[in-house]
């Protein structure tokens, strides 16, 4: 019998229902699925990605952050405060644009970046990532245009193709997104009768292309916003990580917060695991947005909002990032330093002055899903480029993640990824006659020669029929 | 009832779908009241199986390790039965060159190839081979990675300039590979079932893609991207024919137990036989269970039968 509801005796649950097996069911469910599940890019990257997670694997695929560094008695101090003065509190739903306390630790992340805020301009999310889901959700309908950089934030992409919206993507060169190009497109769209909800950009070490917008692309793009009347919105999680130079100011900052939707994120400068970021919008776009907020999860965890409160109150928020910022420096000094020693004279990468990524792009006839496969024979791994963009170019470009491994790591890793590229140049160069390209020896030379890498120039590239038939 | 370990995961590229499959296998057999010991291959194997053998062990790895003999060939040492193919069927068909070699030698129409290793062309010049090859199999050339159980890899050559990408591609895959003859047509899946009276064909699967000009790795295990007709709708004759060149590739290779043959029909109506699947996927969305469940028999059923296949198999001498 089971226990009536009440009872103190925990329930074991049921027996397993019989899995569904037959094929037919198959084709039952498929008949349910929204059309929009159809868009979704799925199963085949996503399962070699898993094989990245072994543990001989050196993954320079991540992006996480170093979490290791963070003080355990902090985190001690941080939970026993909550428990001594906001145990029922934390325990509690909370409202959904999130707690003040929580907002003036935003207001003040936000003022180290030059950036005023009221409570009344902000949402606490579920991490930056839901922001992106929320805008993407109150301005599209299937088929309008959002405007992202080339390449964009992989994980942006499965959530645009969720919404079904159309991805226009503007090249970038050492200064960021090029504004002149976006301008062109807007032109031509507005010829073709469409207008683009919003422009989403990374301004800041982009990821993946690790390049930052100069002020001067700053200022146009929040004027062009404005003459045209289209929303931006500005995804800042790396800003503060900056190993060198000044910052350039927010388009947050710039604009007043009229046309530019600031996304924020304790992700990068606290911990990804507490799952905290928000977003500052104009307050018609935030009702609309606190609605698909309600619909999503209610609020965001109250405990994670309240330890957010208590470590800015005890801890060092600033001097924890200063050490984050200590230790990314040095390793992504190790990559830049591994890439001029290991990768070949044709290959060209981005040189990020802070965020967690490096953007490397080889000859266009070395596809990165392939190489992919061909690393992880040798246990490294990184991300190829075609998921940083819509419309099958990035297939000859990488993202190399420097945060998530210690220096001899980074060396190791790419010196493996340095080789592997260099036995199919060897071959390419055989199956083509080019034999001068490939001197491994020469390759070394020349990129010692030439120390730090090259700003790349993102370029287009036409795509290229890929994948045959046959089963 | 016996006890039962379910091989899967693994390290292959497949490893996904792998671990889809074998779930799935678990529950059946548990259903079929078997006490079901769950492995998920790694170093621990031999230690896992040596301490507590279990009576059978169901293969329900793809690809690389599991699918290739190198499994079966450790089980062979440990002297437990095991479902589907023995050590050597399992290295004929995951070596698409080889298996196309015995069908040539076999009088089963396979599309028209040549393979390389990498060293030919690094150190024989057998790209200056590459020319008279474009000449002979003419346009669009497939190129694939000879051991790569799924799509992955597999490129589509539409003019002498994209070749050598392509090897470069498939290269990343394997050490050898092979261009092939492009066979456009109607893409046809036959899969093979032991039993008393011998190995019998199911009912041919038809994959008709969706989207894409092809059918890829992608739309292989996403539902809704492919759609599979079962049975497929063919002109008269092109069933049996279909099921006879299945059962002969797999006679051929060897195959025991259950497996799966993959065929194209051009359109003037020739069939080619392109592979064979020691161990077909048996997740959701696979073309075995679905072939079976077109002939009436459930899933359960048919691990069931795979799983009596393995016990009645004589042990090899």
């Amino acid at each position: 019998m089971r226990p009536a509801p009440g009872e103190d005796d925990f329930v074991s649950p049921e027996p397993r229902p019989p899995a569904r097996s037959t094929s037919r069911d198959l084709e039952r469910y498929a008949g349910l699925f929204a059309s929009r599940t159809k868009v979704m890019k799925s199963s085949a990257m996503r399962d070699i990605m898993a094989v990245t997670a072994r543990p001989e694997v050196i993954s320079l695929a991540g992006g996480l952050p170093d979490t290791s560094s963070f003080p355990p008695e902090t985190f001690a101090a941080v939970t026993a405060r909550i428990a001594e003065q906001s145990c029922a509190k934390a325990l509690q739903y909370g409202p959904t644009e999130g707690l003040p306390e929580t907002k003036d630790c935003i207001a003040e992340v936000m003022a180290a970046e030059g950036m005023r805020v009221d409570h009344d301009d902000l949402i606490v999310t579920t991490g930056g990532q839901q922001v992106i889901d929320l805008v993407t959700k109150t301005l599209i309908d299937p088929g309008d245009v959002i405007v992202a950089e080339g390449p964009t934030y992989p994980g942006a992409v499965p959530v645009f193709h969720a919404y079904q919206a159309d991805v226009v993507q503007i090249d970038m060169d050492g200064e960021g997104m090029r504004v002149d190009l976006l301008e062109e497109r807007l032109d031509q769209l507005d010829r073709e009768g469409r207008k683009p909800k919003f422009i989403y950009t990374v301004p800041s070490f982009q990821n993946p292309a690790g390049v930052t917008m100069s002020l001067p692309r700053r200022k146009r793009l929040v004027e062009v916003a404005a003459e045209r009347e289209l929303l931006v919105l500005e995804d800042n999680p790396y800003g503060l990580l900056r190993y060198e130079g000044e910052p350039p100011e927010p388009l947050y900052a710039l604009d007043g917060g009229v046309y530019v939707m600031y996304l924020g994120t304790f992700s990068k400068i606290l911990s990804p695991g507490i799952r905290l970021g928000w977003v500052a919008a104009p307050p018609p776009v935030l009702e609309k947005i606190n609605l698909g907020k309600q619909e999503a999860d209610l609020c965001t965890s109250t405990l994670s909002q309240l330890m957010v409160q208590a470590y800015f109150e005890i801890g060092d928020w600033r001097g924890y990032v200063r050490s984050l910022t200590a230790i990314y420096r040095s390793r992504r000094d190790a990559m830049l330093d591994a890439l001029a020693d290991y990768f070949p004279p044709q290959a060209e990468w981005t040189r990020p002055g802070g965020g967690l990524f490096i953007w490397a792009t080889l000859p266009d006839f070395i596809d990165t899903d392939d190489l992919l496969v061909r690393a992880l024979r040798d246990n490294v791994a990184f991300v190829p480029g075609s998921g940083a963009y819509l419309d099958g170019r990035g297939h000859s470009s990488m993202r190399l993640n420097f945060s998530g491994s210690d220096e001899e790591r980074i060396r190791e890793g790419v010196r493996r990824i340095g080789e592997a590229i260099k036995e199919q140049l060897e071959l390419y160069g055989t199956l083509t006659g080019e034999h001068e390209a490939v001197r491994v020896e020469h390759a070394d030379e020349a990129a010692t020669e030439e120390p730090g890498g090259r700003v790349v120039e993102l370029r287009k590239r036409e795509g290229r029929p890929r994948r045959a038939g046959g089963a | 009832m016996s006890r039962v370990a379910v091989l899967k995961g693994g390290r292959s590229l497949e490893r996904q779908v792998s671990l889809r499959s074998g779930a799935r296998v678990e529950d059946a057999l548990e259903r079929l009241g078997h006490d079901v010991v769950s492995i998920d291959v790694g170093v621990d194997l031999i230690e896992r199986l040596r301490a507590e053998p279990p009576d059978v062990c169901f293969v329900a790895l793809h690809g690389r390790d599991g699918e290739d003999g190198t499994v079966q060939e450790l089980l062979e040492i440990l002297d437990l039965p095991y479902t589907g193919s023995g050590v050597p069927a399992c290295a004929r068909a995951m070596d698409k060159v080889l298996t196309k070699h015995m069908l040539v030698e076999a009088g089963i129409p396979t599309p028209e190839f040549f393979a390389f290793t990498q060293m030919a062309f690094r150190e024989l010049g057998a790209a200056e081979t590459l020319p008279t090859i474009e000449e002979r199999l003419d346009f669009p050339i497939v190129v694939k990675p000879s051991s790569q159980g799924s799509a992955l890899g597999i490129k589509f050559a539409r003019a002498a300039g994209d070749v050598p990408a392509a090897l470069v591609s498939a290269f990343s895959y394997d050490a050898r590979v092979l261009l092939e003859r492009h066979v456009k047509g109607r893409d046809l899946a036959v899969s093979v079932l032991g039993g008393d009276g011998g190995p019998r064909a199911l009912p041919v699967v038809e994959a008709v893609p969706r989207e894409e000009d092809f059918y890829d790795f992608e739309a292989r295990y996403a539902i809704g991207r492919t759609e599979f007709v079962c049975p497929a709708d063919l002109p008269e004759g092109v069933s049996e024919r279909a099921a006879e060149l299945a059962l002969a590739t797999y006679d051929t290779l060897g195959l025991y137990g259950f497996g799966r043959v993959d065929l194209m029909l051009d359109e003037a109506g020739e069939l080619y036989v392109l592979e064979a699947n020691p161990i077909p996927g048996l997740t959701d969305t696979s073309l075995l269970p679905m072939a079976a469940e077109a002939a009436d028999i459930g899933f359960d059923e048919l691990i069931g039968q795979i799983l009596e296949l393995a016990l009645a198999r004589a042990p090899r001498v």
